[in-house]
């Protein structure tokens, strides 16, 4: 089984995190180009709301599984991504992005999502290996019954189980050859 | 007095409140002896469930000793008397409790309005469970108001321990429902969603109730070597497919009987509808985690029958009732009527037949409740069942 606390440190950042992905997701798919523009990068529009789509999808993720380590890692290496993407913007290239200056805040802001990523993704192994040194206990012995199971089943058959807890005979399965159906006469079958 | 009281989500504390005192002429005071946390209360702790106040004390599965009894209850309880009280309230008098309908007793909910405006219809009134079932004070406390006290008990011979008949009140009768309501017939095979306490009475009952094969579903490991241990065929829900494997298991044509023991909270999977219910419930655009009902209806044996202990609170999505009713499936469910089948029951543990004491893995003094939600909810230090001592 994999191993996670839901009330650890590890786990409230993480779903933080999963918030915070799918903030932002929504804000670049909805306002790619607005975003793109700030950069001085609008050619890269569509590119910016495809990684709108990853970071709903991170955020969910975070929010959804019960484990939240592969989905923090998801973000570490989106994040990288990212950095590149903002990288190729800012570099003084061919043309030069009077904007880019304003790439290179959006660059900062990654590098400390990315700080967060880490240190939330060390959290979580860190928890994680520390269940894992724990003794599993063996309750392999613990049948509740004084005899073996083999002896015990059906010892209660004869419970007092009332009319209003039981299936209709043409509902139980036990029987089939013989529960009366399909009729001789093609009639109504009435099981015996 | 010493109780558990819920503040919140993630917040229930052990506070110094009140003692309770004998409001109505049927009422009773017990002392608790011995009570324990019921994976519905998780549902309470995890704020999955509307209907808490600030304030309310919690805890619905409880036994003691009777230390007062109001005028009308007197000529069937005494001072003194040992005994376990039922999670559900009762009155013994309505159409409903007259057909052995205990969980939903016409009379037993004080906040009957509310509740036929949320159900339609009311449900009997429940220890330590949201005002939509009476808001009653629960019973992880050190004494107790027990309504309708004249019906609402199981008195106790001695010669027993509290711990092997303490879930008498609540788990051991909602396993044993869970399984004779999907009547069992000798060639059934029956598969159990969730080995958590209500998943490891279920398998024993089953097995006592004489099923061909017993089949068992959960991710954690002592819990499914506790789930081995009573007779069952485990399959790990992280590791195996678990419709594959049980229709390996039934020769292909899927369990006759499914027993639903997880509930609202079901543990997500890496399938899309878990995703999109842990989603939503975050968002509160549904209520409910539904993943085990879909699978259930999805692997049943057509013409077979859903049982279902395991509690809702509110709204499913994407449930897959065409696929339920092309395959003519019966449903089973409800709050377990608990006293129903408590004569039966304590005579087998009378008997020496069962002895439910073995599920529990934690006994701890009640101030250390509120960290022990956290344990059993996270199933942390091999927890399975945590027993409390006022
Ligand atoms: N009907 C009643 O009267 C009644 C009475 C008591 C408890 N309950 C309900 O029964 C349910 C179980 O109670 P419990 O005390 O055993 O709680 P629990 O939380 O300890 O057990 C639930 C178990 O289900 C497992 N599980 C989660 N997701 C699963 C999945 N997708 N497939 C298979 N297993 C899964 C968990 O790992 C856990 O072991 C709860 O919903 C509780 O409210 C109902
Ligand atoms: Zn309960
Ligand atoms: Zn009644």
């Amino acid at each position: 089984m994999a191993y996670y606390d839901r009330s650890s440190t590890g786990d409230t950042l993480a779903r933080g995190l999963g918030w915070f992905s799918i903030g932002l997701g929504v804000a670049e798919l909805m306002a790619g180009r607005t975003i793109a523009r700030w950069m001085g990068m609008e050619d890269r529009t569509t590119l910016i709301r495809a990684y709108g789509v990853r970071e709903i999808t991170a955020g969910v993720g975070l929010l959804a599984l019960g484990d939240p380590k592969p989905w923090i890692w998801s973000r570490i290496a989106g994040d990288a991504v990212d950095m590149a993407t903002l990288a190729a913007g800012m570099a003084p290239g061919s043309k030069v992005n009077p904007r880019a200056g304003n790439a290179r805040i959006a660059f900062g802001a990654v590098v400390a999502a990315t700080a967060l990523d880490v240190v939330c993704a060390q959290a979580l192994h860190r928890e994680e290996a520390y269940y894992r040194s724990l003794p599993v206990p063996d309750y392999s012995d613990r049948s509740g019954f004084p005899r073996p199971v083999s002896a015990m089943r059906g010892a209660a058959s004869d419970a007092p189980i009332r009319d209003d807890m039981r299936t209709p005979i043409i509902l139980q399965f036990q029987g089939a050859a013989d529960a009366g159906f399909p009729s001789p006469r093609g009639e109504r079958g009435i099981p015996p | 007095m010493r109780a558990l009281v819920w503040h919140g989500a993630n917040d229930i504390r052990c506070d110094t409140v009140p003692d309770p005192e004998i409001e109505h002429p049927r009422d009773a005071i017990v002392k608790v002896t011995t009570c324990a946390i019921c994976g519905s209360d998780l549902h309470l702790h995890d704020h999955v469930m509307p209907g808490m106040e600030k304030g309310d004390i919690v805890g619905h599965e409880f036994m003691g000793e009777v230390v007062e009894v109001g005028s009308d209850a007197k000529s069937a309880l005494k001072v003194g008397e040992r005994v376990v009280v039922p999670f559900t309230i009762w009155c013994g008098e309505c159409d409903q409790c007259k057909r052995g309908n205990y969980s939903v007793c016409e009379r037993s909910n004080r906040n009957k309005a509310l509740a036929d405006k949320m159900f339609g219809h009311t449900t009997a009134g429940l220890f330590g469970y949201t005002h939509l079932t009476g808001g009653y004070a629960g019973g992880q406390a050190e004494y107790v108001r027990v309504p309708m006290a004249d019906r609402t008990h199981i008195k106790i011979p001695s010669g027993l321990t509290d711990e092997q008949v303490l879930f008498l009140g609540d788990i051991f009768p909602t396993g044993w429902q869970a399984v004779a309501q999907c009547d069992i017939q000798p060639t059934d095979s029956v598969a159990i969603w969730g080995c958590g306490p209500v998943g490891q009475m279920t398998i024993r009952s089953a097995i006592l109730l004489g099923a061909k094969q017993v089949i068992a579903i959960d991710r954690v490991p002592e819990r499914l070597a506790m789930a081995r241990a009573g007779g069952a065929i485990t399959i790990d829900f992280e590791e195996e497919s678990v419709v594959e494997r049980l229709n390996e298991l039934t020769g292909g044509k899927g369990p006759e009987k499914c027993i639903d023991a997880v509930g609202m909270e079901a543990h997500a999977t890496a399938t899309v509808d878990s995703m999109m219910d842990r989603a939503k419930q975050a968002l509160m655009l549904e209520s409910d985690r539904a993943h085990v009902l879909r699978e259930m209806i999805y692997v049943c044996r057509p013409a077979g029958t859903l049982s279902i202990p395991g509690v809702y609170g509110g709204l499913i999505d994407k449930m897959p009732f065409g696929m339920a009713m092309n395959k003519g499936l019966t449903w089973r469910m409800g709050q377990t009527h608990v006293n129903r089948w408590t004569d039966d029951l304590l005579n087998r543990i009378q008997e020496g037949q069962i002895d439910p004491s073995f599920v529990i893995t934690h006994t701890v003094p009640l101030d250390q409740g509120p960290e022990m939600y956290k344990t059993f909810r996270d199933k942390r230090d091999g927890c399975i069942k945590v027993v409390l001592k006022p």
